[in-house]
C-alpha cells in the first residue's frame, strides 16, 4: 500500500498556532511524523537584554497569553534571587493565589480545546462558559483577564480585600459544582471514552526517557510536580495531593488535568484562609548585582524553567526561558506512532502545545546559496544593514550621519 | 398531454414540493438545525435568516479553481448533487397519502437518488486533487458503506409489511392499518436515524469533514457558487430524508385534511431535526473505523432484525 505525506500546518483548523507537523501516512495509520517549528520566534530573550528587569516584566508576561503569570513569577522568583531580595509572604501568598487561578483557567481551556479536536463542541462551550467564572475572578482581583500583570519586583502589585477574597471563595464552590460533573462527563461518555482511550500512549519509561514534564508526565505515571518537589512560592504551607494516573494515554492525560482542578480548588480556599497580613512587596533596588539564578515553577502545562544572568547594571545580562511545551515535544513524535491520522489533533493538543511560547531560537537556511550558518547578533546586525544598502539602496551609515548633523544644527 | 397535467408538473417540479419549497425549508431545517445545536450549548444561535445569508454570501463570492483539478468534473457535480436530492422529494407523500408522482418501485429510486449526492461529494473531493479533500474523498465512500445498507433495510422493512415498494401505496396502508407502524417504530426508526448521521455527515459521523483533521474535507477547495450549491444540496437532501423517514416510520394522519397532514408533517420532520441535533450535541466524532465497526457490529444485525420481525408479521397478520 502507498504511503502519503499529509502536512498538518503552518496554517490548519487543528492548531491554535503556527507549527508543522509533516504526517506520512499507509491508508489512516501513521507511519511517521515530523514536527517543525520557528514560525513565531519573537526574539524575546534579546529583547530582554536590553530592557530593565521591570521592563523585562512585563514582556515576559506575553510570552504566552495563557501561562502569563507563569512566566513572570518564574522570572522574576530568578531575578529576586539574584538580587538577594526577599518578598514578603503576604506577597508570595498573592502569587501563588493568582498561580492557582491561573490553572484553573488554563486547565478548563484545555478541557474545552480537547472536546472541540475530536468534534465534541458542546464540551467546548460548556467549559468555556465556565471558565468565564474564573476570568471574572481574575479581573476583579487584578484588573486583567489574560495578562495579570500582577508581580513586581519585590512583590505584588496589588492587594486584596477581605470582600474579594470572600467573593473567590464563593466562586470556587461554584467551579467545583460543575468540574464534577465534567469529572462524569469524561470518564463515563462513551463516545469520548472511544476517542481518548488508548490514544497517544505515552509508557512510563518512554515519558522518563524523553523528560515529559506536567500532566502529560503525570499522567503516565510520573511522580513529578514541581510544586512539591522543588518548593517554590508557599506551597510548602499548603496541603494538596499531586495527581498522577496509569492510563498513559489522552484519556489518562483528561483524568489529570480535571482532577488538578479539583486539588487547585482546594490550594485556593487553604490560601485565603491561610492569607497573613502584612505589607505585599519591598521596595527594590534599580540596579542588580552580578549573579546568576535559576527558578522553576509548575506551570499549568508543566515545568517552566527561567535563567536570569546579573552584571550588575539594571539589564539583566542573559535570560534564557524553557516553556514546558519544549518538554513535551519530544514525546509528540512518540505518541503518534501507530495512531489514526484522526487522533492527530488531540494527540497534539493533549500536551496542552504553547508553540509560541516555545520558540526561542530560529535558523534560517540560506536554500539559494547552499549555505548554513549561524550569524551572531552583531554579524546578523552587520548583514542586515548591508543588505538594505544593496538591495534597496538604504544607506544606514550617511542617515546616522545626516541625522547627527541636524541634531548638531540644532 | 394536456395543458392542465403540463402545468401541474411544472408546478411540482419549481413551487411545490419542488425546488422552491425544498430551498425555503431546507434553508428552515438548517436554521433549526444550528438553533437548538446552539440552544443544547448554552448558546444564543444564529438569527432566522442567517441560513439565507450565509447562502447569499456565498453565491457572491469568487469562485476558485485548484491547479489540476478536473474543471469539468469539479464544476458539475454540486450540480447533480443538487438535482439528484431534489428529485427524489416527487415520490415522497407530503400533504396526503399520494405523492406528486408514483409508480410501484419508487422506493428504491428515492433511495438510489439519496445516494447521489453522497457519490457527488466523493467525486468532487476526488476531482479537486488535494490532499484533504481526496482523504474526505476516501472518508465519505468508506463511510458510505458502512451506513447505507442499514439505511436501506430499515427502510425497507416497513415496505415489505405493507407488501408494495411504492411510498404512496404504503401511505394508503397504513392508514387502512395505523397500528402496523408500531412494528417499525422501536428497531427501523432508531436505526434509520443513526444513518441518517452517516448521510448527512454530522457528528458523531462528520467524520468526512471532520475539520480539525482535514480542513474541509471533500469541500476544502470549493468556495464560491460551488460550495452554494453543495451546501444547498446538503440542506434539501436533509429535508428529503426526514421527509422519507416520516412518510415510512410515521405514516399517521395521511388522510386528514390538506392542512392538517401538512402541519403533522412539519411535526414529524421537526422531530427528525431534533434528534439529528440531539445526538449532535452529545456525541463526539467517532474514527472512521469505529463508525464502521460500529454499524457493521451493531446497526446492521438491528436492522436485519427489524426485516425479520417485518416478514413475520407480514405473514401473521
Amino acid at each position: 500500500m502507498g504511503t502519503v505525506t499529509i502536512p498538518i500546518g503552518p496554517q490548519h483548523p487543528a492548531l491554535k498556532e503556527p507549527a508543522a507537523f509533516s504526517i506520512t501516512l499507509v491508508g489512516e495509520r501513521i507511519l511517521k511524523s515530523d514536527v517543525r517549528l520557528g514560525y513565531n520566534h519573537r526574539g524575546i530573550e534579546k529583547a530582554c537584554e536590553q530592557r530593565t528587569y521591570t521592563q523585562d516584566l512585563y514582556l515576559i508576561e506575553r510570552i504566552c497569553g495563557i501561562c502569563s503569570h507563569a512566566h513572570t513569577t518564574t522570572f522574576i522568583t530568578a531575578s529576586e534571587e539574584v538580587a538577594g531580595l526577599k518578598v514578603p509572604p503576604r506577597g508570595l501568598y498573592i502569587r501563588t493565589l493568582i498561580s492557582e487561578l491561573e490553572r484553573i483557567h488554563s486547565h478548563l481551556l484545555w478541557l474545552g480545546v480537547a472536546g472541540h479536536e475530536i468534534g465534541f463542541d458542546t464540551l467546548l462551550m460548556y467549559s468555556w462558559r465556565d471558565r468565564e467564572v474564573v476570568m471574572d475572578i481574575l479581573a476583579m482581583l487584578t484588573g486583567n483577564r489574560v495578562n495579570y500583570g500582577i508581580n513586581t519586583f519585590g512583590g505584588v502589585r496589588r492587594d486584596f480585600t477581605a470582600e474579594q477574597l470572600a467573593e473567590v471563595r464563593k466562586s470556587m464552590d461554584v467551579l467545583e459544582e460543575r468540574t464534577k460533573y465534567y469529572i462524569e462527563v469524561a470518564t463515563s461518555e462513551p463516545t469520548l471514552a472511544k476517542r481518548l482511550g488508548g490514544v497517544g500512549s505515552l509508557s512510563h519509561d518512554d515519558a522518563l526517557r524523553l523528560g515529559a514534564v506536567g500532566p502529560t508526565a503525570r499522567a503516565s505515571n510520573i511522580q513529578r510536580d514541581v510544586r512539591r518537589d522543588d518548593t517554590h512560592l508557599v506551597y510548602n504551607e499548603l496541603d494538596f495531593k499531586v495527581i498522577t494516573d496509569d492510563h498513559c494515554d489522552v484519556f489518562g492525560r483528561t483524568v489529570v488535568r480535571v482532577l488538578e482542578l479539583m486539588e487547585s480548588y482546594k490550594l485556593i480556599r487553604q490560601i485565603i484562609d491561610k492569607m497573613p497580613d502584612g505589607p505585599v512587596s519591598v521596595k527594590a533596588p534599580r540596579r542588580v548585582p552580578a549573579g546568576e539564578a535559576v527558578a522553576r515553577y509548575e506551570a499549568p502545562r508543566g515545568e517552566d524553567i527561567h535563567y536570569v544572568k546579573g552584571n550588575g547594571t539594571d539589564k539583566p545580562e542573559r535570560v534564557k526561558v524553557r516553556a514546558p511545551t519544549m518538554a513535551n515535544l519530544a514525546a509528540v513524535s512518540k505518541m503518534l506512532e501507530d495512531n489514526n491520522l484522526a487522533d492527530v489533533p488531540i494527540v497534539v493538543a493533549a500536551i496542552d502545545p504553547c508553540f509560541s511560547c516555545t520558540d526561542r531560537g530560529i535558523q534560517v537556511s540560506d536554500l539559494g546559496r547552499g549555505r548554513d550558518e549561524t550569524l551572531a547578533w552583531g554579524a546578523l546586525r552587520a548583514h542586515g544593514i548591508e543588505w538594505w544598502r544593496r538591495e534597496a539602496g538604504v544607506d544606514f551609515a550617511s542617515l546616522n550621519r545626516k541625522l547627527s548633523q541636524s541634531l548638531a544644527a540644532r | 398531454m394536456d395543458p392542465w397535467s403540463l402545468f401541474r408538473s411544472i408546478f411540482y417540479i419549481l413551487v411545490f414540493p419542488g425546488l422552491l419549497f425544498l430551498a425555503v425549508a431546507g434553508l428552515a431545517v438548517e436554521f433549526a438545525d444550528r438553533r437548538l445545536y446552539a440552544r443544547f450549548q448554552n448558546r444564543q444561535g444564529p438569527p432566522w435568516f442567517q441560513p439565507l445569508a450565509d447562502f447569499v454570501k456565498l453565491v457572491a463570492k469568487e469562485d476558485l479553481f485548484p491547479d489540476g483539478a478536473d474543471l469539468w468534473m469539479f464544476k458539475t457535480v454540486p450540480i447533480v448533487a443538487l438535482t439528484a436530492a431534489t428529485v427524489s422529494i416527487f415520490y415522497i407523500p407530503i400533504w396526503g397519502p399520494h405523492a406528486a408522482f408514483q409508480f410501484d418501485g419508487d422506493l428504491v429510486v428515492v433511495l438510489y437518488l439519496l445516494t447521489l449526492p453522497t457519490l457527488c461529494f466523493f467525486l468532487g473531493g476526488w476531482y479537486s486533487t488535494s490532499l484533504y479533500a481526496t482523504m474526505g474523498a476516501v472518508r465519505t465512500l468508506t463511510q458510505l458503506f458502512a451506513y447505507e445498507v442499514p439505511l436501506f433495510i430499515a427502510i425497507l422493512s416497513p415496505a415489505v409489511l405493507a407488501g408494495t415498494w411504492s411510498l404512496s401505496s404504503m401511505a394508503v396502508f397504513y392508514q387502512a392499518h395505523p397500528y402496523h407502524a408500531f412494528a417499525n417504530l422501536f428497531l427501523g426508526l432508531p436505526v434509520a436515524l443513526v444513518a441518517l448521521l452517516g448521510k448527512l455527515e454530522k457528528v458523531p459521523f462528520d467524520i468526512p469533514d471532520a475539520e480539525t483533521e482535514i480542513v474541509g474535507g471533500v469541500f476544502t477547495e470549493y468556495s464560491g457558487k460551488l460550495l452554494a450549491f453543495f451546501r444547498m444540496s446538503i440542506d434539501i437532501e436533509a429535508v428529503v430524508v426526514s421527509s422519507l423517514l416520516a412518510a415510512v416510520f410515521l405514516p399517521w394522519g395521511m388522510d386528514l385534511p390538506v392542512a392538517a397532514v401538512l402541519a403533522l408533517y412539519v411535526v414529524k420532520v421537526g422531530f427528525v431535526v431534533f434528534m439529528l441535533a440531539l445526538a449532535r450535541s452529545v456525541f463526539a466524532r467517532l474514527r472512521i473505523e469505529q463508525m464502521v465497526e460500529f454499524c457493521w457490529k451493531w446497526i446492521a444485525p438491528a436492522a436485519l432484525l427489524q426485516l425479520l420481525v417485518s416478514i413475520v408479521l407480514s405473514g401473521v397478520l
